[in-house]
């Protein structure tokens, strides 16, 4: 038995098959470049975290007196810029879906390894781009670049953090595009579209979105350098230029873009929670559509950013109605997933505790989309915290409670080694009250008139201001013990064995760090996914 | 002002009520899915939690029924709510015709207005109660937004066109006005407060401390003289351009063939960039003023013109000389004109 464990243990993976800089830095193995990315996007998330607790202390006070008005409005450029550049859009689709859709589609890698590793250096070529924008003082016109400030009037280095976007885009669109066909031709035998696995269905909505809403942003992104470079007149009203049309155009990317950052953690949402209820995931066919339905309807609601741009009242009307409907396949998807719960066999390990939290503050997130759709409403709380709570409550709530879900999850896979539970489960308790401390408050605030973007504000603001940055503190410690805990386990963490979860699923009938190729024998899929009762012995076993 | 820990912020336009409304219904309507997706989470996690390492779930996973219920409660819930706020945005946006006019700009990082009268303000507006106001507004610079959180109501200014904004203060008071587009440095100091008086009160200090200028009409006039307008521009009619004389408001006919109705827009763009739309009949001979008349004095400029287009359509009634000023009369009549371009931008 001992031998056998032994000779188990000494087994070829894919962590030890090469060693040295030059066997990573140059691999075409899927599950090692997820890794190169799980490094270089958790330095950006770091990098994005400390910009806004600089934020939240500023903000202690009404007074603008811990940073100057510039500084301040450097750090909120920044901060949004490197946590939706570079964290929340590659974050699950290129460390988890790339570390998993091959393992998932019983494939030995993704149909473009070297497309794959060119992703990486070109993330790679726009993270250094947007860390000199930073060494130079870092941009100071909002994430959303609107001209004619970032145009004319900024004097930051809008240009280079432009750039860096710009180059970012493409790195997503390789993954996308790697990803669509990987899905599309290296699927296992027997492995139908209707068989696949929800986060696969997501990834692949994820990837349409990428391919065809990216080119968009780059363009315009292009049009912003030139016009600042060359004063073509294209959005400054000076040269002839409309500067509505570039918030038309820079939504057109970034709302679908809310739908990159999403659509992988509902994906993972599905995962776990039929993992984690041994029970396949309630109404599987419409989860999956009611991703491609948000695939296709937030392609046609960018307007709603733009209720008070001057956009005519028959445009918005449109755009307010096509947003409500977006609401009934994220309303779907949060009913399956309770659903599931139902008469399953659930268990409360840490990426559970993940999936509660995400059920509960994507339920507010989506909810609260709705207050901003609702035409009336929003004209008193656009620009305002409440904006701000609400897409935090999605893209933080929602996105990062996700990948922190899956993350745990998937980490015996991806080490070979479990985390510590009980540390697991103070953190996920801590993320969801500090998160909650954190933002909360700032619904409020914006309904009380606070806008956001504001270095100094009024003083019946602060009281809010103060919960809000007393949650951030909870919540920054409920991120820093994942980033210990689970680097300590990848050496003393105890070993995994190939399915510590007893979960249904190809990922799970190889090894624990899984070899390079993925499985030994080519797997052949005779099943649907989450087919808990497979071996016909499930019955007797049914939770009361 | 406020203190302890107020959930609302004061309610002092026509239009705080309506939207206060939406907003209780909203979280009453959140507040409801919430609590029963968590309850409902909850008594799952409870009632079917794992009792023993090989447990498996139960294999109900699929029903018609539910889906379909709930794909159609929340498609009516949001329709409704669409078709709720719709109403109230058609609201925000319309002014009445009897509005008051004021105007706008913002600079960085800078509040201008200016009241019908001719009274000019930094920072700060003074309004009455019981009475709509229209503010037309014109960003000099790059985007502002003008937001009095009190009224419920916010408007972008956008540098290159016009856009409105309308309340109606309810309750005499002091108000926060924020800028609410970010617009660079002092972003967050780009503020001011709007003074809501009683009628009487405004009266009074329309008459009193004010800083009066002449009103924007006659002022228009001065300028309209002194730029050198009226040498083409024959109020009588004949001269080199048309008379615009009972023009504002009314639609005109362009050498394109187009019909345009000549409005605040139509005349600032005809004044900055003359050949875009040419009067039919007339030859594109105007020199551009661009960057030569500045937004406030385009606001004077289309103010007198304003109060030309209010005097009639018919036969010149004062073949006199070029230079002389605009009727006096003009300054008080905006009240009583027509809001031609109301929110339809």
């Amino acid at each position: 038995m001992s031998a056998a464990v032994a000779a188990r243990t000494l087994r070829p993976n894919y962590l030890n098959a090469a060693y040295g800089v030059k066997s990573w830095l140059l691999t075409k193995d899927h599950k090692r470049i997820a890794l190169l990315y799980l490094g270089s996007v958790t330095l950006f998330f770091a990098v994005g975290a400390i910009f806004a607790g600089l934020v939240r202390i500023e903000l202690l006070t009404p007074e603008g007196d811990f940073v100057s008005s510039d500084t301040y409005n450097r750090l909120f450029t920044m901060h949004g810029v490197v946590m939706i550049f570079f964290f929340l859009i590659p974050v699950i689709p290129a460390v988890l879906g790339n570390f998993l859709l091959p393992l998932m589609l019983g494939a030995k890698d993704l149909a473009f390894p070297k497309i794959n590793l060119l992703s990486w250096y070109v993330y790679m070529v726009a993270g250094s781009l947007g860390v000199y924008a930073l060494i130079q003082g870092g941009a100071d016109t909002g994430w959303t670049f609107y001209p004619p400030f970032s145009t004319r009037f900024s004097n930051s280095p809008v240009t280079l953090v432009a750039l860096a976007g710009f180059i970012a885009g493409f790195s997503s669109i390789l993954t996308a595009l790697n990803f669509i066909v990987t899905v599309h031709r290296m699927r296992a035998p027997g492995l139908s579209w209707f068989r696949l696995p929800l986060f696969v269905w997501s990834l692949y909505a994820t990837s349409v979105i990428i391919m065809l809403a990216t080119p968009i942003l780059a363009i315009t992104l292009v049009m912003l350098m030139l016009e600042r470079a060359l004063h073509l007149g294209i959005f400054d009203p000076t040269l002839g230029g409309d500067p509505v049309l570039f918030q038309h155009l820079f939504w057109f990317y970034s709302h679908p873009a809310v739908y990159i950052m999403i659509l992988p953690a509902m994906g993972i949402i599905s995962e776990l929670v039929a993992a984690f209820s041994r029970k396949r995931v309630f109404g599987y066919s419409f989860v999956a559509f009611s991703s491609m339905a948000i695939a296709v309807l937030g392609f046609l609601v960018w307007g709603h950013h733009l209720f008070v741009s001057s956009q005519t009242a028959f445009a918005g009307t449109l755009f307010s109605v096509l947003t409500m409907l977006v609401a009934i396949p994220s309303a779907i998807k949060v009913f399956n997933w309770t659903a599931t719960l139902y008469r399953g066999s659930v268990s409360w390990q840490t990426p559970m505790l993940y999936v509660f939290g995400f059920l509960g503050l994507f339920t507010i997130g989506g909810l609260t989309g709705v207050f901003l759709a609702t035409m009336g409403f929003d004209i008193h709380v656009h620009d305002t915290y409440f904006v701000v709570a609400h897409f935090h409550y999605i893209m933080v709530g929602g996105t990062l409670m996700g990948y922190l879900g899956g993350l745990h999850y998937w980490w015996p896979k991806i080490t070979g080694r479990l985390y510590p539970e009980f540390w697991g489960r103070i953190s996920a308790i801590l993320v969801f009250v500090g998160f909650n401390l954190t933002f909360f408050p700032q619904f409020i605030l914006g309904y009380m008139g606070m806008p956001r973007r504001y270095h100094a504000y009024a003083p019946e603001f602060q009281v809010l201001n103060v919960l809000s940055t007393a949650g951030a503190t909870v919540l920054g410690v409920g991120y820093l013990l994942p980033m210990i805990y689970l680097v300590w386990a990848m050496r003393y963490g105890k070993k995994a064995g190939a399915n510590p979860w007893n979960a249904v699923g190809l990922e799970w009938e190889t090894s624990s760090p899984p070899p390079t190729f993925n499985f030994d024998v080519a797997p052949v899929v005779d099943h649907e996914a989450y087919d808990y009762h497979r071996n016909g012995e499930g019955e007797k076993k049914v939770a009361a | 002002m406020h203190s302890g820990f107020p959930l609302f912020p004061e309610a002092a336009s026509t239009m705080a009520g309506q939207v206060d409304a939406l907003y209780v219904f909203l979280v009453a309507m959140s507040a409801f899915f919430s609590l029963l997706i968590a309850a409902s989470v909850v008594y799952c996690a409870v009632r079917y939690r794992r009792r023993s390492a090989d447990e498996v779930g139960g294999s109900f996973h699929a029903s018609m029924l539910l889906e379909v219920t709930w794909t159609i409660i929340p498609l009516g819930i949001v329709l409704f709510l669409f078709f709720w706020g719709a109403r109230v945005f058609f609201l925000q946006v319309e002014p009445p015709a009897n509005a008051l006019e004021l105007t706008a700009t913002g600079k960085q990082w800078m509040w201008r207005f200016q009241h019908p009268e001719g009274q000019r303000e930094i920072n700060a507006l003074h309004v009455p109660t019981g009475q709509p106001i229209k503010i037309e507004m014109i960003a000099e610079d790059v985007l502002h937004s003008l937001y009095i959180p009190a009224f419920r109501t916010k408007m972008d200014l956008v540098p290159g066109r016009y856009t409105t904004l309308w309340f109606e203060a309810t309750k005499p008071g002091t108000y926060h006005l924020f800028c609410a587009e970010y617009c660079g440095t002092q972003h967050s100091g780009m503020v001011g407060w709007v003074t809501v008086m009683t009628p009487e009160d405004y009266e009074h200090w329309l008459a009193g401390g004010a800083q009066a200028d002449k009103a924007p009409a006659a002022a228009g006039a001065d300028l309209f003289a002194s730029i050198g307008c009226n040498t083409c521009h024959v109020e009588a009619g004949g001269g080199r351009a048309p008379s615009l004389r009972g023009v504002f408001g009314k639609p005109v006919q362009l050498a394109s063939g187009q019909t345009i109705v000549a409005d605040a827009s139509y005349v600032r763009r005809s004044i900055l960039e003359p050949p875009a739309d040419v009067v039919a009949g007339y030859q594109p001979i105007m020199p551009t003023y661009k960057g030569q008349i500045s937004e406030e004095n385009l606001f004077k400029l289309i103010a007198y013109v304003k109060s030309l287009g209010e005097a009639g359509g018919g036969p010149a009634a004062q073949p006199q000389a070029p230079a002389a000023p605009a009727p006096a009369a003009a300054a008080a009549a905006p009240a009583a004109a027509p809001a031609t371009q109301g929110g339809a931008r």
